[in-house]
């Protein structure tokens, strides 16, 4: 199939790209990598009257060092490609989990041009940015016309494919604290086959320094499920009782004796055993 | 006088030459239809049908859209595709190129809408309005063979295009085997996926006063026919031309009613007219293969040999008949071939091809055989497993054997040439099956099971007449034909009607020719493809091309290296029984003559010619039928190595050994690269690829995100071994093993992982194994056991 015919704008600055969605009203799409849209439009799933191509944004490519809070902060654009994570061209704050997530992410040629800010934007609960940005903590910066806010990346999916963004606003970035030299982390993703999307998704992230220990279940049919302190779980499910996790996977939505509760359960468990693994 | 003869390097058979396709393949320039460009060339989409199941009372082309949407009372005059069967009992479906008043699945197309691109067509196609009656839809076969069904085709009363039944009395049997094992199995329906799909542009030339259709295709002198005869064309009036081919496997051994819609578009507006499958298309509309189900039962003494087979099979065959092979090819295949490699007293078995509202069932590599080796080789290890054998040994207790060959087995099939044990042996010593014994004993560090499977198979390949007269379908195949000629300049032109979509013809052809005339292969050219060049065939299909067209071949070469020397002979003054052929030259003591001089006299000198020269020329016509037309049996072991993630349901290929036996290898790289691909395709069957139909009949993929092909990560490094036992009837000894990878690969998967899994007290009996298969199965008998979390 062939996409409808569409107009296409390429804006210089994130005011203006805002205007342009805004001017939209509802029918123009930002564009990113063009991995999701692309195929979308061509299946003519998507339909926009105009594409607002925000590559050429000079503030969301590439990747700065800040400070918010007296924490150490990098802020990541939202057109970062998840090649340019996976290569490390960028100046990571986590200690090569995004680069390790990115990786994972499906065929080179799709990292080549998938975006940080797209996946985001696109909102698949079995997309890795969205579960791994919520393991790690992140914040994701959004413009709109009325001005800049920022949302906690774990409260980013308010259902399957629906962010906490509006038609007219843009994602800016993601923003990250530095992690210690004492950080851990582990990531787990289930698929069929290399390059799929997440059937499940396990993380852990371990940081002494900010006295955080942070777990999560991904790749579920809605918002991934953070365990805010999954310190009892970890040490349950090292020493062997993956029934600890129970109680989690059901309040994550996964009823016991499903295929899905199953899965899941296997991958905390493997995430769990890595992370002892990088101790 | 003369040149030096040139050193002759080897090229001829057995030779693993590189492609001569490669080149342009690996630089990109491949010529397929897409590639054409056609000036005023306009582009077709399809309406088609989003119910599965219907009856249409309405419908409405758009405002404006006049000379742009075409349906069924447009096309006046054109026909229904008809495949018919001669078998008895045989129900016909009449397949209208778009619907008349019935769609019967979805993606059956509706309307025809033509605008300058695919974009603008697809524009108008979402504007087409059709009002529907939905009808309950018949998804499963089994609930379809079951009275008060839902009916496809009302006027038929039942569902079942075809029964057929293969009787045995089995009460003496019954009452002494030792052993029964009984197994209820199921293969998903799956999608073939070759990477370029289907596509036809259409024009009328003037000049010729003739239909041009370029498809690809792998059959397409019976395209040709198949279209002059919906359009009511004399075939002179069409010529059919298939371009560079990217992948067939069955998936274009077909007339589809696309390309009767766009020759006729073409033809109505005097404009050449193109369309292009895309892949949602291909997903929605035409997953069209594999899909059986079986209810088999095998009964053995307690030394583990099979006494007999029962078997009830029936194959899912969607809507309609296909044209040519018809909607009854694969489950009567499945009642020919079941028996396998193995002598049994009694043979039983009942099939059916059952209607559905699902894409009509096109033969798909492998055909039946992949389904049945599936079902046979299950079996033979549930033996095993009774016997208490390793389950080689139950094969080898059961094998036909070499002093046997050739043998007449239970369905009368004729068994050429081979040494079944002698494979199956091999396999089993390159797998290295005792020390995979010892490491499952010992178990993984990471916790995963291993398993070890097996599968042995023969391959009946290019059968001719004989064979396929009895089906009474529209094509029998009967000699192949071929046509040579020289060029002036002593190039040699090989035209044949078979065609090349992967399998190397260009190369192996030519090395044929090497082998008989010696002739350099970088001086013949191998032209497929295009009714207009070459002559009639069946085309490509069914394992066949190398035994037919590579027989032809060298028939051929044979006939003209005869004109040759009497004409090389005479220029050098030489009696004919005085001269030897050696090089590409005719040798005397007095000099040589090579190719190219003799074919420059003959075209340009012919002055010098003895004056009772062949009037033929340079130019050889002939027909090949092999010695016996019942079939090449290439057979093949597969042997597999499976880890078992019991907890996530994964499983990996550890390792994969393929012993094969395709007779005379004319080109052993050719061969491995049909083995390996077979054997890709096969990793699909086994393990991923299924498209799911809801209840009411709806595809449940659309795109490759949810069919799931195995990919490179997927396919491990397959170790070829090669037996070569030459077969008796064909001219060079070679065999068909075109399919062969695709056979065995599900079964020898399958039995792995069930071997993995047995100490846990699971079979898995239905293909693909997913990882929900097993992840499923395994928490099922650990509910019954009340051992909770064991495979956590
Ligand atoms: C074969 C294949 C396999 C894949 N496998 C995986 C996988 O394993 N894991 C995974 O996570 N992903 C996977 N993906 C998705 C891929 O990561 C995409 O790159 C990603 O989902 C979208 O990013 P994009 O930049 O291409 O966004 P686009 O396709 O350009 O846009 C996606 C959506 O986000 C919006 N958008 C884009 N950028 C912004 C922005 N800055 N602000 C606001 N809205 C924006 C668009 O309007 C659109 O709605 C796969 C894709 C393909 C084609």
């Amino acid at each position: 199939m062939k996409a409808a015919a569409f107009d296409y704008a390429r804006p210089a600055s994130g005011d203006e790209a805002v205007a342009l969605l805004a001017a939209g009203t509802g029918m123009a799409k930002a564009l990113g990598g063009g991995q999701s849209l692309g195929p979308m439009m061509n299946l003519r799933l998507a339909q926009p009257d105009s594409l607002v191509d925000l590559r050429a944004i000079a503030e969301l490519r590439g990747c700065r060092r800040d400070g918010t809070g007296g924490m150490e902060t990098v802020l990541i654009g939202a057109c970062t490609t998840h090649a340019d994570i996976e290569d490390g061209r960028f100046d990571d704050p986590s200690r090569g989990f995004l680069p390790r997530v990115a990786a994972g992410i499906a065929y080179r040629a799709v990292r080549n041009r998938g975006t940080v800010g797209g996946s985001l934007a696109h909102a698949d609960p079995a997309a890795d940015w969205v579960n791994a940005m919520a393991v790690a903590g992140a914040d994701i910066l959004v413009q709109g016309p009325a001005g800049r806010r920022t949302v906690a990346a774990a409260g980013w999916l308010q259902g399957a494919f629906t962010p906490a963004l509006a038609e007219d606003e843009i994602v800016l970035g993601v923003r990250l604290a530095q992690w210690s030299a004492a950080a851990r982390w582990s990531y787990y993703k289930f698929n069929r086959k290399t390059g799929e999307f997440a059937e499940a998704i396990a993380a852990f992230v371990v940081d002494p320094a900010r006295d955080l220990c942070r777990g999560l279940i991904g790749a579920l049919d809605g918002p991934p499920h953070v365990i805010a302190d999954a310190r009892g779980l970890l040490a349950a499910l090292q020493a062997g009782d993956p029934a600890a996790a129970d109680a989690e996977l059901v309040a994550a939505g996964l009823p016991p004796g499903s295929y899905e509760h199953h899965i899941h359960r296997a991958a905390l468990q493997r995430a769990a055993a890595q992370l002892k693994g990088n101790a | 006088m003369n040149a030096p003869l040139p050193e002759t390097r080897a090229q001829g058979i057995g030779v693993a030459l590189p492609r001569k396709e490669d080149d342009r393949f690996m630089r990109g320039r491949g010529g397929y239809v897409g590639n054409i460009r056609m000036v005023g060339m306009l582009d077709v989409a399809f309406v088609r049908s989003p119910v599965a199941h219907g009856r249409i009372r309405a419908i409405e082309k758009p405002e404006g859209s006049e000379g742009a949407v075409y349906t069924l009372a447009d096309l006046e005059g054109v026909q229904p595709i008809v495949a018919n069967s001669g078998l008895a009992g045989f129900k016909n479906s009449a397949q209208p190129v778009l619907a008349g008043d019935k769609v019967r699945q979805v993606g059956e197309m509706i309307a025809m809408c033509v605008a300058e691109n695919r974009a603008a067509a697809e524009d108008i196609a979402a504007q087409v309005f059709v009002d529907f009656d939905e009808l309950p839809a018949v998804v499963d076969m089994l609930a379809a063979r079951r009275a008060g069904s839902a009916l496809v085709h009302e006027e038929w009363g039942d569902n079942v295009f075809l029964e057929t039944f293969i009787d045995a009395d089995l009460d003496d049997i019954r009452s002494k085997a030792a052993i029964k094992v009984r197994r209820k199995l199921r293969t998903a329906r799956q999608s073939m996926a070759p990477m370029e799909g289907r596509g036809v542009v259409a024009h009328w030339d003037h000049r010729l006063g003739q239909l041009i259709v370029y498809t690809s295709a792998q059959m397409p002198h019976i395209n040709r026919t198949g279209i002059a005869g919906c359009l009511g064309l004399d075939e002179g009036q069409v010529r059919v031309v298939a371009p560079d081919v990217g992948g067939g496997f069955g998936y274009k051994g077909i007339l589809l009613p696309e390309e009767v819609c766009v020759a006729w578009l073409a033809i109505k507006l005097g404009r050449p007219v193109r369309w292009l499958e895309d892949r949602r298309e291909q997903l929605t509309a035409n997953a069209n293969c594999r899909e059986h189900d079986y209810d088999i039962t095998a009964y053995a003494d307690s030394d583990g040999r099979l006494l007999a087979v029962d078997c009830e099979a029936t194959v899912d065959s969607g809507a309609y008949s296909s044209y040519p092979f018809s909607a009854c090819l694969e489950a009567a295949q499945v009642g020919s071939i079941l028996p396998g490699p193995y002598k049994m007293e009694k043979y039983r078995c009942r099939t059916w091809s059952v209607a559905t509202n699902k894409p009509p069932i096109l033969p798909y590599r492998g055909v039946a055989r992949t389904g049945v080796c599936y079902a046979i080789e299950t079996v033979m290890d549930a033996i095993a497993v009774q016997a208490g054998l390793e389950p080689w040994e139950v094969r080898m207790r059961n094998l036909v054997l070499p002093q046997e060959m050739p043998y007449d087995n239970i369905t009368r099939k004729h068994f050429d040439s081979g040494d079944y044990p002698e494979c199956l042996r091999r396999a089993v010593q390159a797998i290295g099956l005792p020390a995979l014994r010892e490491r499952q004993r010992r178990g993984e560090a990471d916790g995963r099971r291993i398993g070890v499977g097996l599968a042995i198979f023969c391959e009946q390949g290019a059968h001719g007449t004989s064979v396929y007269h009895g089906w009474g379908i529209p094509m029998v195949p009967g000699r192949e034909p071929v046509t040579l000629r020289l060029t002036p300049d002593g190039v040699l032109e090989i035209r044949a009607g078979v065609h090349s979509h992967g399998q190397g013809m260009e190369t192996t052809l030519a090395q044929i020719a090497h082998e008989v005339l010696g002739i350099a292969i970088d001086k013949v050219r191998v032209l497929l493809g295009d009714t207009g060049i070459t002559p009639y065939s069946t085309g490509t299909w069914g394992s066949r091309s190398i035994v037919m067209a590579g027989s032809a071949v060298g028939v051929a070469c044979k006939e003209l290296k005869e004109r040759l020397i009497k004409i090389g002979a005479h220029l050098l003054k030489d009696e004919p029984a005085m001269v030897t052929w050696q090089a590409g030259a005719v040798v005397s003591p007095k000099g040589w003559k090579r190719i190219a001089d003799i074919a420059r006299t003959w075209y340009l000198q012919p002055q010098l010619l003895p004056g009772d020269v062949d009037p033929r020329g340079l130019e050889v016509s002939t027909t090949y039928q092999a010695r016996r037309d019942s079939g090449t049996f290439s057979y093949a072991c597969h042997a597999v190595v499976v880890a078992v993630d019991t907890a996530l349901g994964k499983v990996e290929l550890l390792d994969y050994v393929v012993v094969e036996d395709g007779g005379v290898l004319i080109n052993p790289m050719v061969v491995d690269g049909q083995v390996y691909g077979g054997a890709a395709q096969g990793i699909g069957t086994a393990l991923y690829e299924e498209m799911r139909y809801s209840e009411d009949g709806q595809p449940l993929a659309s795109t490759l995100a949810d069919y799931i092909l195995p990919g490179a990560t997927e396919v491990p490094a397959i170790r070829i071994a090669h037996m070569e036992t030459p077969a008796p009837y064909t001219e060079f000894g070679q065999k068909g093993i075109g399919e062969s990878g695709a056979i065995g690969s599900p079964a020898a998967i399958a039995n792995a992982v069930n071997d993995a899994l047995r100490p846990l007290g699971v079979e898995i009996n239905q293909l693909p194994i997913t990882p929900r298969a097993i992840v499923e199965a395994l928490a099922a008998v650990s509910a019954v056991s009340g051992n909770q979390g064991r495979n956590a």
